[in-house]
């Protein structure tokens, strides 16, 4: 499946949605409307990177946006992942509001000192004085057999810098109300699509709103088990909640929504009340986010635990290609279920 | 284009400027006055005074890691710029940057910058925004000729070229990068006959000479400023001191003899020549603005060290803008 293919279909409305009284829009088709809105009430933000214009991105995600704003505005720039981060920081400090995009999230590899060493630290550097309001786009995220160089989530590496933010979306509302918040930051912000996502739909309003960076979400209540999920592992530990109150077992799930800044408060707050805390992301164990969470609750929350804090995550080892191996290689609901089940 | 007086005696004081201030903290940084690293620009002088000389106040530059000589060429202030070496909270950077990020951007000078080639996509960027706002500003980017080997660089010089900026590329070749000879990183003698490969104009310019950096870099950015995209100069120059501090000891990476040979092209030296032989200055008016330039430059350092070092509480300030670091 080529990356264009997974995109078909994300902007057409089925009939079932169509007669539905809520509006439904695809994940990947939230970007492009999101960005198209924020274009016309702002005449500073603007668009740069590989393929985003006559072509809109290489997942879609830009389709429109050049016939509508021009090649001024919506910028195909050369394969140069260092030089697309300074376009953006340069032309930030000068007051515009840049987003630029880094099509795999594995190419920030590439950028990594004009994001590490310069966008996140100048305006510390500077003694204050200056405002970098710079979104970085990129798309993260295993499942398309893309290997391990174009499936890799790292934003526990973008979370440990001080000066960035990071938003990792896990529906099409939330591409919507971050990546609105985002481009309004005057902070260098990293908006982390996750490609197996692009299709899917649910409600989004039509018009602009914000989701603040820092809060997270409640999306289902519960009293036996804390489940913190991060981007697309959210859909999975909705699914494990779902199997496991058949079972008995109530799952409080939370979506962090930002992993930097990290709405911790949320997260010790339930865990006061389940007293058990499993966290499910993408990325590696190792040094994951979910490392930090862990660390967090037990200075915070240590008296409420009733069990040790369980991770669900990637082993450790480079993304492999081949499907059978991928899947066994990303969590799912299967493995949620038992991570969960280890606490009791 | 005719060189007036006026012209001639601003690009020696720009000089001077630069040198007192280098040379005090020279001093400064051998006795342990200072903190840290200090690249200093003595010997450079005449390429950061041409081109800023040439440019409008609003004009961009990014800089180097050695970059006091570019912001006080454009116009920086000694008190803050002495109190940021120190680390005091006066400086420019409220003692948070120090030497190697030392910026003003009420100057358009967007900062120092302690990696090497770092600047330049960030001139692009600067460059791009002129273009988009049209604002006939340009954006120059400092950068030596170690920094034509990385490849920020070369992502940055295809990208101003293939977008068509605003944009002066300024190489200050001064022949070592770090304590490394130019012959022995690269296989070119000049850096300009990388301008080439990347599609636009460039020249090789005296970097000694500030009169020949100043009309070079009038002639690229009238151009420029018409939209012809960007050009490189290439400013041939010498640095006096080591790459960090002073003169390091037991380091035999250039001999005494080529440093002295230098020496004699020392562009203060001859600029001072020029401007007695033109008649414009006599030595005693030209002893005068150094006296002046030497006073101002004792008060920074009064100044610097007069001055409190910042709270600690302020270390979480300005992690972020409107927020607190978490």
């Amino acid at each position: 499946m080529s990356p264009d293919n997974i995109f078909e279909g994300a902007n057409e409305v089925s009939d079932d949605e169509a007669n539905s009284d809520e509006r439904k829009l695809g994940y990947g088709a939230a970007v492009v409307e999101t960005m198209a809105q924020i274009m016309r009430e702002d005449e500073s933000v603007f668009v740069a990177g590989e393929d985003v214009g006559a072509h809109g991105g290489v997942f879609g995600y830009f389709r429109g946006l050049q016939p509508e704003f021009g090649e001024d505005r919506v910028v195909d720039t050369p394969i140069a992942e260092q030089a697309i981060i300074g376009l953006g920081i340069g032309s930030a400090v000068q007051g515009l509001r840049p987003v630029v995009d880094l099509m795999f999230m594995d190419f920030i590899c590439v950028a990594m000192d004009q994001i590490v060493n310069q966008a996140a630290k100048l305006k510390y550097m500077f003694g204050g004085g200056a405002k970098l309001p710079l979104t970085i786009t990129t798309a993260g995220g295993a499942g398309l057999s893309a290997a391990a160089q174009h499936s890799q989530s790292l934003e526990a590496m973008l979370c440990h810098v001080p000066g960035l933010k990071v938003a990792m979306p896990s529906d099409a509302y939330e591409v919507k109300g971050l990546l609105t918040a985002c481009v309004r930051e005057d902070n260098p912000t990293v908006f982390i699509i996750n490609k197996r996502k692009l299709a899917d739909t649910c409600h989004v309003p039509e018009e602009l709103f914000e989701i603040p960076l820092g809060e997270g979400h409640i999306v289902r209540e519960g009293s036996d088990v804390t489940v913190v999920a991060i981007g697309r592992m959210v859909d999975e530990a909705k699914g494990a909640a779902e199997k496991l109150s058949d079972e008995g077992i109530d799952c409080e799930l939370i979506n962090p929504r930002t992993v930097q800044p990290l709405d911790i408060d949320l997260i010790v707050e339930s865990v006061s009340k389940t007293g058990h805390l499993v966290i499910v992301h993408e990325a590696v164990r190792f040094g994951g986010i979910g490392a930090e969470i862990a660390a967090q609750i037990q200075e915070q929350a240590f008296d409420y635990l009733d069990a040790p804090i369980e991770r669900v995550a990637a082993p450790f080892s480079p993304i492999p290609f081949s499907p059978v191996l991928e899947k066994q290689y990303i969590p799912d609901v299967e493995r949620i279920v038992a991570g969960i089940k280890n606490l009791f | 284009m005719e060189i007036t007086d006026e012209i001639l005696i601003d690009l020696y004081k720009r000089m001077v400027r630069v040198r007192l201030f280098e040379e005090e903290a020279g001093r400064l940084a051998e006795s342990a006055r200072l903190p840290g690293f200090l690249h200093l620009y003595v010997g450079e002088e005449a390429v950061a005074s041409g081109v800023c000389a040439a440019l409008e106040n609003q004009d961009q530059i990014t800089s180097t890691h050695r970059g006091h000589g570019h912001l006080l060429a454009k116009g920086g202030d000694f008190n803050r710029m002495m109190a940021e070496l120190m680390g005091k909270s006066t400086g420019y950077c409220n003692g948070k940057g120090g030497s190697m990020h030392i910026c003003d951007l009420d100057l358009a000078m967007l900062g120092a910058n302690g990696i090497v080639g770092a600047g330049v996509p960030i001139s692009v960027g600067a460059a791009f925004a002129n273009k988009l706002t049209n604002n006939g500003l340009i954006s120059v980017a400092f950068f030596g000729d170690g920094a034509t080997n990385i490849g920020a660089f070369h992502e940055a010089a295809n990208m101003a070229a293939a977008l068509s900026l605003p944009m002066l590329f300024v190489c200050e070749n001064n022949e070592y990068a770090e304590y490394s000879p130019r012959h022995k990183t690269m296989a070119i003698t000049d850096v300009i006959e990388r301008a080439a490969a990347y599609g636009f104009p460039g020249a090789i310019v005296d970097g000694m000479d500030a009169v020949a950096v100043f009309e070079a870099t009038s002639l690229a950015i009238e151009k420029i400023r018409n939209g012809e995209g960007p050009m490189m100069l290439e400013c041939k120059t010498y640095r006096f001191y080591d790459h960090v501090g002073v003169k390091g000891t037991a380091s035999n990476y250039r001999t005494d003899e080529e440093v002295e040979e230098m020496r004699k092209r020392d562009p203060l030296v001859v600029h001072e020549t020029r401007l007695i032989d033109s008649g414009v200055m006599d030595a005693e008016s030209i002893q005068a603005i150094k006296d002046e330039i030497q006073k101002e430059v004792d008060m920074s350092v009064e100044f610097a060290e007069n001055s409190p070092f910042p709270e600690l509480e302020d270390m979480l300030v300005d992690v972020y803008t409107n927020g607190e670091s978490s």
